[in-house]
């Protein structure tokens, strides 16, 4: 194989000393990169060239081939530089394949389905600006009169955000109770979290719960963005606000819980500060723009508002993503 | 993001005044600086944010585990001159309601 390559440079060499064109030229280049593919080390190519020009021009003076001996003892660090690269090109892959299966994991952990009751529709779309989600949906229902929904949104992204979130996970599954009232829901949740994380890792939460024989949606916030709700009669929004802390920053933290009545065409916005912190070249998406989106849509189902208002919102952001994005919409229908 | 930290180590004073952006990228910038002096027993701190333009949670999470940290300590953080929109971010979180704040157009606290 030496040999072979040796005899390929020779040829390669000669003709470009016989004659300087781009054609020559172009052909140590093509060969240069066969040499990379097969691993060849700067000071063994430098050796090639020592070897050949002995060969071409044996009567050249001693100070040059003295000068190429130099050269390959300077070369021979770019050559351990290039295999620590190739070595690292191979350890990202790895790492690429396993955050791929991680992603995956978290995904089916992670899995949630929509509740169906009646007189009540939901949208939802949450899409990760990198390859794990570090927004959540968890949604909690007796499939019959109550449809809850609990959005996160962990501080930080990738793969400590989502890990941080199978937390949420298992202490919502604990509950198993759709009747339970948000308050308490955050509170036990904030109880699992505060115990769990680093100083500086915590997560927002809002969690709402909507009863179908009263028409009744109700809510607590842990320091999440606030929701929106849209009364159809008046033709307004307004934001649902209620005091809470951040899940994770003190054990003891207590929930203010409110409610409010649904008449058929209202609904309730969710979503995480993917979607009100929207950041273009030219600054801030406005959050009135972001609700007279929504307003445009409002006799649209649930599902068809949220998909067009990502939809519009990804152009306007260029489709990058800068956070993850979520939201989640209860229409009353009847 | 800049930050230049001023303090009277002998009276146990901080004052760091910050400016710029604190996104993902500048946050840890913030935190190591803030590491420095954290630990110290009754820390009177100061963090003066009036020339701050843009804040995410990431910086939020910096400046959290602060006020955790010397809080441990016996100490106290003070948040001045924030701009109406960091004031949103710190209402929405419960933050603005556990930690000592004064915004940019008032000067009285509002915690």
């Amino acid at each position: 194989m030496p040999q072979e390559i040796e005899r390929q440079y020779k040829e390669i060499l000669r003709e470009y000393m016989m004659r300087q064109t781009e054609q020559n030229l172009y052909e140590g280049q093509n060969f240069s990169r066969q040499l990379i593919q097969k691993n060849i080390a700067p000071d063994e190519v430098i050796s090639i060239h020592k070897a050949t020009l002995e060969e071409i021009y044996p009567e050249l003076p001693m100070t040059v081939w003295n000068s190429f001996d130099l050269l390959i003892e300077m070369m021979i660090r770019y050559g351990l530089a290039h295999a620590e690269h190739q070595s690292l090109l191979q350890q990202q892959e790895e790492l690429k394949v396993e955050m791929d299966l991680a992603a995956n994991v978290q995904g089916t952990l992670l899995k949630t389905t929509v509740p169906v009751v009646e007189g009540l529709e939901i949208g939802l779309v949450s899409v990760p600006a990198r390859r794990m989600n570090g927004d959540y949906i968890y949604f909690l229902s007796d499939h019959v009169n109550n449809a809850g929904v609990a959005v996160a949104d962990v501080i930080g992204k990738g793969l400590p955000a989502a890990l941080c979130m199978s937390m949420i996970k298992f202490g919502m599954d604990g509950l198993q109770d759709a009747t339970a009232d948000p308050e308490k829901v955050l509170d036990v949740i904030n109880r699992i979290v505060e115990k769990s994380v680093n100083d500086d890792m915590f997560i927002s939460m809002f969690y709402g719960r909507y009863n179908v024989a009263e028409s009744i949606f109700t809510y607590a916030t842990a320091g999440h963005e606030p929701a929106l709700f849209y009364d159809a009669k008046k033709g307004e929004f307004s934001e649902l606000h209620a005091k809470g802390l951040l899940l994770g920053v003190v054990a003891k933290a207590s929930y203010e819980q409110h409610s409010v009545k649904m008449e058929t065409g209202d609904f309730v916005v969710m979503m995480t500060d993917g979607v009100t912190e929207c950041r273009t070249e030219e600054g801030f998406i406005e959050p009135e723009v972001v609700m007279s989106l929504i307003h445009s849509l409002r006799h649209e189902p649930a599902q068809t508002i949220v998909d067009n208002v990502y939809k519009e919102l990804e152009k306007m952001q260029n489709f990058e993503l800068r956070d993850d994005f979520t939201l989640v919409i209860f229409k009353k229908t009847s | 993001m800049n930050i230049q930290l001023i303090s009277k180590e002998e009276e146990n004073i901080v004052k760091a005044i910050i400016g710029g952006e604190i996104d993902a990228f500048t946050a840890p910038m913030l935190r190591e600086k803030l590491e420095t002096v954290q630990h110290m027993a009754d820390l009177h701190a100061e963090l003066e944010m009036s020339e701050v333009s843009y804040m995410d949670s990431t910086g939020l999470g910096v400046i959290v585990a602060f006020f955790k940290n010397v809080n441990a300590n016996n100490g106290h953080v003070k948040l001045t001159g924030l701009s109406p929109r960091l004031k949103r971010l710190f209402d929405i979180t419960g933050l603005g309601e556990i930690m000592d704040i004064e915004t940019d157009d008032k000067g009285g606290s509002e915690s």
